[in-house]
C-alpha cells in the first residue's frame, strides 16, 4: 500500500529476499507439508501423489492451465475436500482429523463469497467474531484491515453496493483479519481488468511482506505468478512438473510443458551427436545445424532431446556469422512485429519450422533495417540453449 | 403491433403479449405475471381483437381485468352488507328504492355491521382464524424449511423427481385430498390403526372433529406454497458463502443460522403469506376435518349465508374478512416490489 517509505523498505526486503532460499537450506522445517497427496473423484483422479513444501513467509504459487486440479489441491489445504490418499502437515500436525472451521488457514474464494446480508465491517469482522475476540479487540483489528485494504469510505456498504475491486479486497480483509498461518487465495485477481490486477498484485507482495503470511496463491496467469512468487509450482493435469523460483522456472525449465507454458519459447527437436567436454553437440534436421548446448548431464548418443531457445536470446543479423554449422539458424524473415522498445521477427527455417527471435530496439536509426523476405541469421550463446528430455 | 398468429406456443404468445410490458411498473408487472394465466391470455387477446394496442393495453388490461372480476363483485358483496334481509328473492332489500314523483332513495344501513361487533360470536371467529391461520403457518414453515432445504442439499440428479412430489398432489381434487384425511384420522382410521399395532397406544386417540385435525389438514394442503418459494430462494444461494463460514471457524449449525436463514427470508416470507392469506379464509377443511367448536370465520359465513340466508350479514362478514386480508397482502406486495428491485 502507499505510504511513506514503501520505497526504501521494498529495496531492503527485495535485497533480503535475494539470500532468503529457505527450500534450500536443510535446517529449514517446512511451514506446510503436502506428502504423497491424491484426489480422486470417482474414477476421476483430479490431484495425483502430489508432495510439496511450502516454508514460512512463503508467496507460493500453484500454476496450470484450467481443470489441472489447483483449486483441488488448495481445498485440501483449507479442509473442504480430504485427500483421498497422502497426508498433508501444518507445522508438522496432521491435518486430516482437522475440519475446515478449526483450522489456523484461511481461504480466499475465487467468487469472494462476501456474505450478501453483511456490510464490509460485518463481513470481516465475521470470522474474529467466530473466535469469541472481545468487542473492542474486534473493532480495533477490523478497522486496522480496513485501513490496510483502502476502504474506510465504503466501510458500511454492502457487497452488492461495491465495484469488483472493493469486492476484492474486503474478501481480502476479511481473510487477513484473523492473522491465519496460512492464507490460501484461489484466483484472487482473476475477476479484475488488466490494470487493477498489475496494480494489485504489487498491493499483495506488500501486504504479504508486511503480515509474514505465509500465501498460497492459485493461478492459471504465469506472469502473475512470475510477479508474486517466490516459488511457482507447475501442474498439469493433476500433477506437479517442476518447482522452482521464477528465474529459474524461465531459464531452466526441465520439460517443453514447462518451457512453453512460462513465456515464449523456440523448441528444436534433434538428436544427442556427442560430448565434448560437459556440452553436448545435438544434430537438429530442424534446425539444419547442430547445436551445441552449455553445460548439461550427460545423454548417451542417439537420444531424442529438445533444444530450448528464448526469442530474446537469439542474435539476429543479416550477415552471416563466420561459422554457420554450429549453433546458427538461417531463415527467411516471414513477419515482424514492432512494439516500440521490442522487434518480434518470425523467421522460417529451411527446414520450414518457424522461430521467434526480439530484439531490443536499442538504435532509433539502423542503417539497413531487417525487412519482410530478408535472409538472416540467429545466433546465440551456447549456455542459453536448455536440453529438454521430454 | 401485429396480431398474433393461431399457431406460435403458448410460451411465445405470452411474450409477445408481455412485450408492451417493457416500461416496468407495478401494473406492467401484474400484467406479465397474470398473462401466465389462461383465462386472463383470452381476456387480453379479446382485447387486441377490439382495437387496444400497445402501452394502452398493458395498462389498461390489468385494470379492465381487476374491474370486472374485483372490485365489481366486491361492490356488489358491500352492496347487500348495507341491506336488510326480507324472504323473497334476491332474499335482501334493494339499495335503491324508487319512490313517487322520480325520486330515488338510498336504502342503506349498517345494521350489520353493528350486530357482528355485537355478537361475540363472528370477533370470536375472526379471532380463531387469525389464530389458527397463525399457528399453521408457523408449523407449515417448521415443516416446509427442512423440506425445501433437503431437497438443494440432495443431489442434483434428484431435484426434479422430489419437486414432483411436491408438486403432484395439485393435480388431484383438493377436496378428495381433504376427505382422504378423514379416513386417515377418525376412530378407526388409518393412523389410529397403525399406532395400536405399534402398541404406541391402547385407546384410540380423537383427533378428527378437532384443531387438531384443522391444523393437520391445513398444513397438509398449503405445505407446497411454503415449499416452493423456500426452494426457489434457497437453491439461488451460493453454497460457497457456507463455506466461507467454516473457513472463518463458523461451525455448521451455526452458519445455517448466521447465513442461511438470513439469506432465505424473502422465501420466508414469500411462503407464510401463501399460507396465511388463504388459511385465514379457509372453509372446507375445518368444515370437513374440524369439530363443532372449531370457529373459522369461513365456516360461520357459509353458514350464515346457507342455513341462516342471511345474505346482508353474511356480505358484512365477507367485507370485513377483506378488510382483514387486505393488511397482509399489501404487505406481501410491498415485500415482493422490493426484492424485485433488490434483484434488478
Ligand atoms: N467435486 C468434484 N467432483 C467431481 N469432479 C471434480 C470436483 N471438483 C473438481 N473436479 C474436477 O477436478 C478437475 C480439477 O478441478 P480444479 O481443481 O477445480 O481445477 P483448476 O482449479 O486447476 O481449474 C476438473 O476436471 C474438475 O472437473
Ligand atoms: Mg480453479
Amino acid at each position: 500500500m502507499s505510504d511513506s517509505g514503501t520505497a526504501e523498505r521494498n529495496s531492503s526486503t527485495s535485497a533480503a529476499r535475494k539470500r532468503w532460499e529457505p527450500w534450500n537450506d536443510p535446517n529449514e522445517r517446512p511451514h506446510v507439508q503436502i506428502a504423497n497427496v491424491t484426489k480422486r473423484f470417482g474414477d476421476f483422479v483430479a490431484v495425483d501423489n502430489i508432495s510439496l513444501d511450502i516454508y514460512q513467509r512463503e508467496f507460493f504459487s500453484l500454476l496450470g492451465p484450467s481443470g489441472c486440479g489447483k483449486t483441488t489441491l488448495l481445498r485440501m489445504l483449507a479442509g473442504f475436500e480430504l485427500p483421498s490418499d497422502g497426508q498433508i502437515l501444518l507445522e508438522g500436525e496432521d491435518m486430516s482429523g482437522v475440519p475446515p472451521y478449526q483450522r489456523p488457514v484461511n481461504m480466499m474464494f475465487q467468487s469472494y463469497a462476501l456474505f450478501p446480508h453483511m456490510n464490509v465491517e460485518t463481513n470481516i469482522a465475521f470470522g474474529l467474531k467466530q473466535d469469541g475476540v472481545p468487542k473492542p479487540e474486534i473493532e480495533r483489528r477490523v478497522a486496522e484491515v480496513i485501513d490496510m485494504v483502502q476502504l474506510n469510505a465504503f466501510a458500511r456498504r454492502k457487497p452488492h453496493q461495491l465495484s469488483g475491486g472493493q469486492r476484492q479486497r474486503v474478501a481480502l480483509a476479511r481473510s487477513l483479519v484473523k492473522k491465519p498461518k496460512m492464507l490460501l487465495l484461489d484466483e484472487p485477481l482473476g475477476a479484475l481488468d488488466k490494470n487493477l490486477r498489475t496494480q494489485t498484485q504489487f498491493e499483495l507482495m506488500n501486504i504479504q511482506e508486511e503480515t509474514g503470511i505465509t500465501f498460497v496463491i492459485v493461478t492459471h496467469d504465469q506472469e502473475e505468478a512470475m510477479t508474486v512468487s517466490s516459488r511457482i509450482a507447475v501442474m498439469d493435469h493433476g500433477k506437479i512438473v517442476q518447482v522452482s523460483t521464477p528465474a529459474e522456472l524461465y531459464e531452466y525449465p526441465n520439460s517443453r510443458y514447462v518451457a512453453d507454458f512460462i513465456g515464449e519459447v523456440n523448441i528444436l527437436e534433434g538428436r544427442v551427436a556427442e560430448r565434448e567436454g560437459d556440452h553436448l553437440l545435438v544434430q537438429s534436421s530442424e534446425a539444419g545445424c547442430t547445436i551445441k548446448t552449455g553445460p548439461s548431464a550427460d545423454e548417451p548418443a542417439g537420444r531424442q532431446v529438445w533444444i530450448a531457445i528464448r526469442p530474446e536470446k537469439l542474435n539476429i543479423a543479416l550477415q552471416a556469422p563466420p561459422e554457420t554449422g554450429v549453433n546458427c539458424l538461417s531463415g527467411e524473415v516471414w513477419d515482424i512485429g514492432y512494439l516500440g522498445n521490442l522487434s518480434i521477427y518470425h523467421v522460417k527455417l529451411d527446414s520450414g519450422k518457424m522461430v521467434t527471435a526480439t530484439q531490443a530496439n536499442m538504435a532509433r536509426l539502423i542503417e539497413r533495417p531487417i525487412t519482410w523476405e530478408d535472409r538472416v541469421y540467429l545466433t546465440w550463446a551456447p549456455d542459453a540453449a536448455v536440453v529438454l528430455l521430454n | 403491433m401485429p396480431e398474433p398468429t393461431e399457431k406460435t406456443t403458448p410460451g411465445a404468445k405470452i411474450a409477445y403479449l408481455a412485450g408492451g410490458a417493457a416500461s416496468t411498473g407495478l401494473i406492467a408487472g401484474l400484467h406479465a405475471r397474470l398473462l401466465l394465466f389462461p383465462p386472463y391470455r383470452l381476456f387480453v387477446l379479446a382485447l387486441i381483437r377490439m382495437g387496444f394496442s400497445g402501452r394502452s393495453l398493458v395498462i389498461a388490461v390489468p385494470y379492465l381485468w381487476l374491474l370486472a372480476f374485483f372490485l365489481a363483485p366486491f361492490l356488489i358483496v358491500l352492496k347487500i352488507s348495507l341491506a336488510e334481509v326480507v324472504i323473497a328473492q334476491p332474499p335482501y332489500t334493494p339499495l335503491f328504492v324508487f319512490i313517487e314523483d322520480g325520486f330515488i332513495a338510498i336504502q342503506a344501513s349498517l345494521d350489520n355491521y353493528l350486530f357482528l361487533m355485537e355478537d361475540s360470536l363472528y370477533w370470536k371467529s375472526y379471532l380463531s382464524s387469525l389464530r389458527i391461520a397463525f399457528i399453521s403457518t408457523g408449523l407449515t414453515l417448521l415443516i416446509g424449511y427442512p423440506i425445501a432445504y433437503g431437497m438443494i442439499r440432495a443431489p442434483k440428479r434428484w431435484r426434479f423427481a422430489l419437486l414432483m412430489m411436491v408438486i403432484l398432489p395439485f393435480w388431484t381434487s383438493f377436496l378428495i385430498r381433504v376427505y382422504a384425511w378423514i379416513g386417515i384420522l377418525k376412530k378407526e382410521g388409518l393412523l389410529n390403526l397403525a399406532l395400536m399395532q405399534l402398541g404406541i397406544i391402547s385407546e384410540p386417540l380423537t383427533i378428527l372433529n378437532t384443531d387438531i385435525a384443522v391444523y393437520i389438514g391445513i398444513v397438509y394442503s398449503y405445505l407446497p406454497f411454503m415449499v416452493l418459494p423456500l426452494y426457489a430462494n434457497l437453491e439461488k444461494m451460493d453454497l460457497s458463502l457456507l463455506e466461507a463460514a467454516a473457513d472463518l471457524g463458523c461451525r455448521p449449525i451455526k452458519a445455517f443460522w448466521v447465513v442461511t436463514v438470513p439469506l432465505s427470508v424473502p422465501g420466508i416470507v414469500a411462503g407464510c403469506f401463501l399460507v396465511f392469506i388463504p388459511a385465514l379464509g379457509e372453509f372446507v377443511i375445518p368444515d370437513l376435518l374440524g369439530g363443532s367448536q372449531t370457529l373459522m370465520i369461513g365456516k360461520t359465513l357459509w353458514s350464515e349465508f346457507f342455513n341462516n340466508r342471511d345474505w346482508p350479514l353474511s356480505s358484512a362478514v365477507a367485507v370485513i374478512l377483506l378488510l382483514v386480508l387486505v393488511i397482509p397482502i399489501v404487505l406481501f406486495q410491498r415485500m415482493q416490489e422490493r426484492s424485485a428491485r433488490a434483484e434488478a
